[in-house]
C-alpha cells in the first residue's frame, strides 16, 4: 500500500514547479474605507495544515470567511482545486469551516447538528447516523448525542462545531480557532487527531490559531498576519529562527530585543553598537545595511546563558542583576535587568543535581553566541 | 425650603404603614397590574356573566334582577336558558364557525404577507431598518375606522380598484369586491398585518446570521436553510404573530359591518344586533361569554405549545 506522501516530508512549497492547491491571489476586503485584509497573496499545498497566526482583529478570520465564500473579497482572486471561487455560492464550494463562534444550530441535537451537512449531500439517513455516531465517539461524546447545545459546556461545544465541520470529509478544511476552548490534555489530544487526519486522509487545512504553541505544534507552514496583511510565511522551525520583522519574532515565542547602529568596521562578524546592551553586540552578518542604520538583534531567552563568573573567551556578554525568577518546574526564567535599565529574559533547562542555583539579586553575566542572534530591519 | 429628612421620615411612615396591611415593595409592584385587571377585566365579566344567567324583561335595565327579595329572605335567581338558546338556534353555532374560519384563513393570509415582510426588515441596513418599522406602524395615526372606510373607496364597484383595472384594461366589468367575505378578509389582513410584523420581526432580527452561514456551508440550498434553520427558529415569532391576530379577529366587528355583506356572518355583528336591535340583554351576554371561552382555548393552546417550542430552543 503506497502511504500517501506527506506534505510535511515533500515540502511542496520550495519546488517553484509544484501546483498549489489554493491560489490566493492579491485579496483585498473592505468594510466600508476599513481594510480588514490588505492585498494578500498565498498559495497554499494539499495535504498541508497551514496555521494563520495573529493578533485580536488583524483579519485571520475575514480571510478565512473568503475562503468559505460568506464575504465577497473587494479584489483579488481565489482558486481552490484549479478552480476560480469568484462566482460559486458557499454551498458548492469544496470546503468546510468551523466557526469560531461555533454557530451550532440551537433547535437540534448534538447528533442532528453533526448530521446536516450528510443529510444535505443526500446520504442515506442510516448510513448518516453511523458516521456521526462514529464521529462523535471520535470526539469523547458519544454520551451526549441527544443534548442540545444550550445543554453543553463551551468546550464540548466546540468539539461539536468541530466534529460538524469534519464529517463530511471536505478537501479542505477550515478551522477558526478549533481548539481554544479545551483543556490541555484534551487539546493536546486533539491536535494529533487532526495532524493523523492530515496526514492518512491528505485533508487540506487552514487553522486559525491565537496561540503560537499551537501553530508549533500542528502546522507543515505559518503565515503571521499584521493589520490585514501577510507579513512572513514560512515553516515553523524557520519563523522561529528566523523571524523577518519584531512583530513576528515578538509573536513566535519570547524575544529579547536590542536596539543598536550598525558599525561600519564589522568584517566577517557584524557590529552594533548598542546603547541598550551597554557596548557592542555582535551578530551573523547580513547583505544589504548601511552603516549607521538603526537595526533591532533578537536573542530568544533560552539561547543566553547566566553565569557567576565572567565567560572565558567568549563574545556577547553583559552584565546584570537578577531581578526576578520563576520557577516552572523543568526550566527557570531569569528576568535580568542590565546596567542601562534594560531587562533581558533567559531561560534556563533545570538540572537534578545542581549546587546553589542563581537566585534574586545576584550579580551575573549574560553571554550567547553571535550566530544565535538575529539582525531585523523592521 | 424643607430638607430631605422630613421627606424620607414621610415615605419611611409609607412604607411601615404598607408593610403593616401586607404589602412589601416587591408586592406592590404585583398589586398596580393585578388591581388593573381586577377593576378593568374581572369586575366587568362577572357583571356580563350575571347577566347571561338572567332573564330578559322589558325593563330597565331590561333583564331580571340576580338577587331577589322574596317572603322567605333573599335568592339566588338564575337560568341557563340563554346559553341552551345559543345551542339550539343554529345561527349562533353557524356564526362561531363562520367566525373561527374567516379568522383562521385571515391569520394564514397576513402570515403570508407579514413573514416576508418582517425578514426583509430584519435582514435590512440600520437606517432603512427603522424606515420600514416606521412605515409598519405609520398606520396606527390615523383613525381605524376612517381607514376601513378608505377601503370602501377603495373596493366599491365605481371605486379606485376597479376605475384603475378597467382603466387598463385587464377587466371590461367591474369586480364585485365590496360586501362580500373577500372585502372582510382584505380589510382584516389589512389591518392586523402590523401585529404579524412586529413579534415576527422581533423574532427574526435575534436569528444569528452565523447559523444560515453554516446551514450553507454544510452544503444546504438557500431554501433548504430557510426550511430547516429560519423557519424552526422563528416558531415563537410565528405563534405570537398569530396569535395577535386571529383572536381579535374572531371577534372583529367593526370590518365585517362596513366591508362584509348581510350574508358575511360573524360573531361580532350577531352580538351587536342581538344588544342593540333586539335589546336582549342576557342572550348578547351569553353569546359574549361563550365567545371568551371559545377565544381562551386556542390561547391557552398556543401558550402551550409555544412554552414547549422555547424549551426546545
Ligand atoms: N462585517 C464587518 N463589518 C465591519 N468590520 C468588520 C466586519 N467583519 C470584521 N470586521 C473588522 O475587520 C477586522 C478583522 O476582523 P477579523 O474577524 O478577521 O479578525 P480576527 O483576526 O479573526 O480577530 P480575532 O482573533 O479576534 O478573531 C476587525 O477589525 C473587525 O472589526
Ligand atoms: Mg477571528
Amino acid at each position: 500500500m503506497a502511504a500517501p506522501t506527506l506534505a510535511a516530508e515533500a515540502k511542496p512549497w520550495a519546488d517553484p514547479a509544484a501546483k498549489p492547491f489554493i491560489r490566493i491571489r492579491n485579496i483585498t476586503k473592505n468594510f466600508g474605507d476599513f481594510t480588514a485584509v490588505d492585498d494578500v497573496t498565498l498559495d497554499i499545498y494539499k495535504g498541508e495544515l497551514f496555521c494563520l497566526l495573529g493578533g485580536s482583529g488583524c483579519g485571520k478570520s475575514t480571510l478565512l470567511r473568503m475562503l468559505a465564500g460568506f464575504e465577497t473579497p473587494s479584489a483579488g482572486q481565489i482558486e481552490i482545486d484549479g478552480q476560480d471561487m469568484a462566482r460559486i455560492d458557499p454551498h458548492h464550494r469544496p470546503t468546510n469551516m468551523m466557526f469560531q463562534s461555533y454557530a451550532l444550530f440551537p433547535h437540534m441535537t448534538v447528533e442532528k447538528n453533526v448530521a446536516y451537512g450528510l443529510l444535505r449531500q443526500g446520504m442515506p439517513r442510516g448510513e448518516a447516523m453511523e458516521r456521526v455516531a462514529d464521529m462523535l465517539r471520535m470526539v469523547k461524546l458519544e454520551d451526549f448525542a441527544t443534548r442540545k447545545p444550550h445543554q453543553l459546556s463551551g468546550g464540548q461545544q466546540q468539539r461539536v462545531a468541530l466534529a460538524r465541520s469534519r464529517v463530511k470529509q471536505p478537501k479542505l478544511l477550515l478551522l477558526d480557532e478549533p481548539l481554544g476552548a479545551l483543556d490541555k490534555k484534551l487539546r493536546e489530544e486533539t491536535q494529533f487527531e487532526l495532524i493523523r487526519i492530515q496526514e492518512t486522509l491528505g485533508v487540506t487545512f487552514i487553522v486559525v490559531t491565537h496561540d503560537q504553541e499551537e501553530a508549533m505544534t500542528l502546522s507543515t507552514r505559518i503565515g503571521v498576519m499584521d493589520a490585514g496583511q501577510i507579513v512572513q510565511v514560512g515553516e515553523p522551525q524557520e519563523i522561529y529562527e528566523r523571524p523577518g520583522s519584531r512583530y513576528v519574532a515578538d509573536f513566535i515565542g519570547s524575544v529579547n530585543l536590542f536596539s543598536g547602529e550598525v558599525d561600519a568596521s564589522g568584517t566577517d562578524m557584524l557590529r552594533i553598537r548598542s546603547a541598550e546592551a551597554d557596548g557592542d553586540i555582535l551578530a551573523p552578518p547580513m547583505a544589504g545595511l548601511k552603516a549607521r542604520q538603526g537595526v533591532w538583534v533578537a536573542v530568544r531567552p533560552e539561547q543566553i546563558t547566566l553565569s557567576r563568573e565572567a565567560p572565558q573567551n567568549a563574545r556577547n556578554v553583559l552584565q546584570g542583576m537578577v531581578e526576578e525568577v520563576a520557577y516552572l518546574g523543568n526550566l527557570s526564567i531569569y528576568r535580568v535587568v542590565l546596567d542601562s535599565g534594560k531587562v533581558v529574559r533567559v531561560t534556563k533547562a533545570n538540572l537534578s543535581h545542581e549546587e546553589s542555583p542563581i537566585t534574586w539579586d545576584e550579580r551575573v553575566y549574560l553571554c550567547w553566541n553571535p550566530a544565535a542572534g538575529v539582525v531585523l530591519t523592521k | 425650603m424643607s430638607g430631605p429628612a422630613p421627606k424620607s421620615g414621610l415615605r419611611k411612615g409609607t412604607e411601615r404603614f404598607l408593610r403593616a396591611i401586607g404589602f412589601s415593595g416587591r408586592g406592590l409592584v404585583i398589586a398596580v397590574p393585578t388591581l388593573w385587571l381586577l377593576v378593568f377585566f374581572l369586575i366587568p365579566f362577572l357583571v356580563v356573566l350575571k347577566i347571561s344567567v338572567a332573564e330578559p324583561m322589558i325593563a330597565r335595565p331590561p333583564y331580571s334582577p340576580l338577587f331577589v327579595h322574596g317572603p322567605d329572605g333573599w335568592s339566588l335567581k338564575y337560568t341557563f336558558d340563554n346559553y341552551a338558546y345559543l345551542w339550539q338556534d343554529s345561527l349562533y353555532i353557524k356564526a362561531y364557525w363562520s367566525s373561527v374560519k374567516i379568522a383562521f384563513v385571515s391569520t394564514v393570509l397576513t402570515l403570508m404577507i407579514g413573514y416576508p415582510m418582517a425578514y426583509y426588515i430584519a435582514r435590512s441596513e440600520e437606517p432603512k431598518r427603522s424606515l420600514l418599522l416606521l412605515l409598519v406602524v405609520l398606520p396606527f395615526w390615523t383613525s381605524f375606522l376612517l381607514r376601513v372606510y378608505a377601503w370602501i373607496g377603495i373596493l366599491k364597484n365605481k371605486g379606485l380598484l376597479n376605475a384603475v383595472l378597467m382603466k387598463i384594461g385587464i377587466i371590461d366589468q367591474p369586480l364585485v369586491i365590496m360586501q362580500t367575505d373577500i372585502a372582510v378578509y382584505i380589510g382584516i389582513v389589512y389591518t392586523y398585518l402590523p401585529f404579524m410584523i412586529l413579534p415576527l420581526y422581533a423574532n427574526l432580527v435575534k436569528l444569528d446570521g452565523s447559523l444560515l452561514e453554516a446551514s450553507a456551508d454544510l452544503g444546504a440550498r438557500p431554501l433548504t436553510t430557510f426550511l430547516k434553520i429560519t423557519l424552526p427558529l422563528s416558531l415563537p415569532g410565528i405563534l405570537a404573530g398569530s396569535m395577535l391576530v386571529f383572536i381579535p379577529a374572531i371577534g372583529e366587528f367593526v370590518i365585517p359591518a362596513l366591508l362584509g355583506g348581510p350574508d358575511t356572518l360573524m360573531i361580532g355583528k350577531v352580538l351587536w344586533s342581538e344588544f342593540f336591535n333586539n335589546r336582549d340583554w342576557p342572550v348578547a351576554s351569553a353569546v359574549a361569554i361563550a365567545m371568551l371561552v371559545l377565544l381562551v382555548i386556542p390561547v391557552m393552546l398556543l401558550r402551550l405549545a409555544n412554552t414547549k417550542q422555547e424549551d426546545l430552543i
